[in-house]
């Protein structure tokens, strides 16, 4: 029993990380109907970038609070990552808007190898390790969790809350919502669509630096590889709880965390890559519209 | 008179403005984009601790050229662009003639591919022509294939596929894995490896009918990774990551390709040298290309080609004129996956060593780009794409006066991905309907026209 509730802690700290991923996914393909192939990448940028902080501050200012330190982390990280998306969307989607639908696909498949590439080519292709930057370790009925799941929860939470009230209870996000639904017609009440669309672009890869920086801080290392396999598995999670809803895309990551974090535990860790996809293709077959989503109508 | 040049002068300056400030701002986004990457780089000390090396001087070329490149463009390229256009515009229509070139340029090319391996001996020798044939003619022409296997998928039938490696790793693991254990030959294996592919295609296929467009890539990426994830973890057949070495080579009519006393080079009274295989090999997979087109082309006339095209233009108008998409679909997915198991098994025959590392999902994003990039459904087109990807990054290679400039530390090896990825974006930004954007209908009432890409359909199958 406690084996089991040790790897639901596990799981839902693994899949706080993969929702936040996910939500840059979901919102992108739910406002212009594209898998953003380079999101994984962006992901992985926004861990690199909080990497160099975190050296920067201790090569220079030694004794920081590691509080600071980490907001800082994560504050440079969100920005490098949002400009690095921004200029994306700018040179390499937003010309081919309107053109045929596998254009934008095939410029972000290879937006996604320039990334991993130049982060290689520039970083060098080691595992970049880092000290733990938080460890203490509470006991709790028997239950070992960490400071850093802790931290990497509330955060979670506290992020997407503040998301959860932009989408819902701004006037930004209800110019998204619009663009969503129906881009023509904002666009024709006043809208600025391109505006709106860099916007959410730009906060998509905010929250994907955030899991980044997290990322880095639970398992300590970075590599210029990462970005693709949390990157297919936050799609999957945005698939899974129903591509364009937002709680669907946390859904969906929380369950992909548990049901990836329980497969290694009680079956084999080799398979558990076999068992997320399977998984993936089982919802789409049967479900294509995830747990939360709206049908698709056809039109003719 | 005077009014009008004191006009130009002022619009000039405003444009100069303009472009000074366009130029500032691209400057501030470099900076702000490569700040971190560039100007700071992660490397481990002697006590494999990680430590920042700073390039502040590489950093500052970044965003002078930048600024420079965005100035440049602003000031001068794009009213240059402009109006150029606007004379085409005012031009009066011209009727191009087609040249002598341009209508025969499958022929020409084909000869001039059977005639390759003979000039390049003649031009470089014969060991020179080792890479040649190699590295350019062989590589090239394995992506040439798969391009052509993957077009039917995604060019003719519209069904959008990730995972088409996959394919291929069946067709390699087939040939590897029966030749090491049971000894068949090459040419036995040929046309099972295909077979099985063609099987795994129809078992892929299968559950994903139902679904369309961008979710279907997601699901054959997500199948691409699983047989992939198999090959890794099933240690005791595949070897996992260590791989299937030793693999046999094939032989011509029974004659080896060996040092022995009946191997070719024997036989023919030639001096021993492994470019005798290795052009073979180019003969083989040029012989296998060929036949890919030859049947891409016969099929299109054929009821179920035309099926293909129908379905990709128009699912729904499809299936109301009786056609059965289901048998459809899944023809187009097993010969697709038939001809990836070919060129796998040929694959195979020609490292003689296989792993899964050969079978990421890079390699299913590359043959679909040369797809994409070639203008799909045009056989010519996706070739030039392949030669121009595949044997443009080959040519990064050999780049080695580059060392001269950059110093002697500088691998073009190293950059051959990045500048494939930047290749991509730039070909698709500037021609999103690919090199040959125009396409012959198969069927045609009275008259055939050939209609721009841009009026055909890609399909949401």
């Amino acid at each position: 029993m406690e084996y089991f509730v040790q790897q639901l802690v596990n799981g839902l700290t693994l899949g706080s990380i993969y929702g936040m991923i996910a939500i840059g996914y979901t919102m992108v393909y739910g406002i212009i109907g594209m898998i953003n192939f380079a999101h994984g990448d962006i992901f992985m940028l926004g861990g690199f970038a909080a990497l160099i902080v975190f050296l920067l501050l201790t090569t220079f200012m030694a004794g920081v609070p590691v509080v600071l330190a980490l907001l800082l982390m994560m504050i440079v990280g969100m920005l490098t990552a949002a400009l690095w998306n921004w200029t994306i969307e700018r040179v390499a989607y937003r010309p081919l808007r309107g053109s045929f639908r596998l254009a934008p696909l095939i410029t972000a498949i290879g937006m996604s190898i320039v990334l991993s590439n130049f982060i290689q080519v520039t970083q060098g292709p080691r595992n970049k390790p880092i000290p733990p930057l938080v460890s203490s370790v509470y006991e709790l009925f028997g239950i070992s969790i960490s400071l850093k799941q802790i931290v990497i929860v509330v955060i979670t939470a506290i992020l997407l809350s503040v998301f959860w009230y932009i989408v819902n209870r701004t006037p930004l996000g209800r110019a998204q919502r619009a663009t969503e639904q129906d881009s023509k017609m904002a666009a024709l009440l006043g809208v600025d669509v391109d505006r709106t669309i860099s916007v959410t672009f730009i906060m998509g890869a905010a929250l994907a630096a955030v899991a980044g920086t997290m990322y880095l801080m639970y398992y300590g290392v970075v590599v210029f590889t990462d970005g693709f396999a949390p990157g297919v598995k936050a799609f999957t999670a945005a698939v899974l709880g129903g591509i364009g809803s937002l709680p669907g895309a946390v859904l969906g990551g929380l369950l992909i965390g548990l049901i990836e974090s329980l497969w290694s535990a009680y079956f084999t860790i080799d398979y558990k890559d076999v068992a997320t996809f399977s998984i993936l293709a089982i919802v789409l077959i049967f479900k294509p519209s995830g747990i939360l989503g709206r049908p698709e109508v056809e039109k003719v | 008179m005077a009014n009008v040049a004191s006009t130009t002068a002022s619009a000039g300056s405003e444009l100069t403005a303009r472009a000074l400030r366009e130029a500032v701002f691209s400057g501030l986004i470099t900076l702000g984009l490569f700040v971190l990457f560039v100007g700071l780089k992660t490397d481990q000390n002697i006590r494999n601790e990680l430590i920042l090396t700073q390039h502040w001087v590489l950093l500052a070329i970044f965003v002078i050229v930048a600024m420079v490149g965005r100035f440049l463009m602003v000031a001068y390229a794009q009213p240059w662009l402009a109006q150029r256009k606007a004379a085409k515009a005012a031009a009066p229509e011209v009727a191009k003639e087609e040249s002598f070139f341009s209508r025969n340029f499958s022929k020409i090319a084909i000869v001039a591919l059977v005639l390759y391996p003979p000039v390049i001996i003649a031009l470089v020798g014969v060991q020179g022509s080792l890479k040649w044939v190699d590295n350019f003619g062989v590589q090239i022409l394995i992506y040439v294939m798969l391009a052509w296997g993957l077009n039917i998928v995604v060019g003719l039938a519209g069904l959008l596929d990730l995972g088409y490696v996959a394919f291929y790793a069946v067709g390699a693991y087939t040939y590897a894995l029966l030749s090491t254990y049971f000894g068949l030959s090459f040419w036995v294996l040929l046309p099972v490896a295909g077979l099985l592919a063609a099987c795994w295609g129809v078992v892929l296929g299968f559950p994903v009918l139902r679904l369309r467009g961008d979710y279907l890539a997601i699901v054959t990426l997500a199948f691409g990774e699983i047989i992939r994830l198999v090959l890794i973890n099933w240690t005791e057949v595949t070897k996992g990551t260590f791989g299937v070495s030793g693999i046999a080579k094939a032989t011509l009519f029974g004659i080896k390709f060996d040092a022995s006393k009946d191997g070719f080079a024997a036989l023919m009274g030639l001096p021993i040298s492994s470019a005798y295989y290795k052009i073979f090999l180019f003969y083989l997979i040029l012989g296998l290309a060929l036949l890919t087109a030859f049947v891409t082309i016969r099929l299109r006339r054929m009821p179920v080609g035309r099926a293909w095209e129908a379905l990709r233009e128009d699912e729904i108008a499809c299936r109301s004129l009786g056609i059965n998409t289901t048998t459809t679909k899944l023809t187009a997915f097993a010969t697709g996956a038939m001809f990836g198991g070919f060129a796998g098994s040929f694959f195979a025959v020609r490292q003689g060593f296989v792993s899964p590392e050969s079978f990421v999902f890079l390699e299913s994003a590359v043959i679909l780009a040369i797809v994409v990039l070639g203008g799909m459904g045009s056989l010519t087109g996706i070739a030039v794409a392949a030669v121009v990807m595949i044997g443009g990054t080959e040519i990064l290679r050999e780049l080695t006066f580059l060392k001269m400039i950059f110093g002697p530390n500088f691998t073009p090896e190293l950059y051959r991905m990045l500048i494939f990825g930047l290749a991509m974006v730039v070909v698709m930004v500037w021609k999103p309907r690919g090199f040959v954007g125009s396409r012959e209908p198969t069927a045609f009432l009275r008259e055939r026209r050939a209609v721009s890409g841009s009026f055909t359909k890609e399909g949401h199958g």
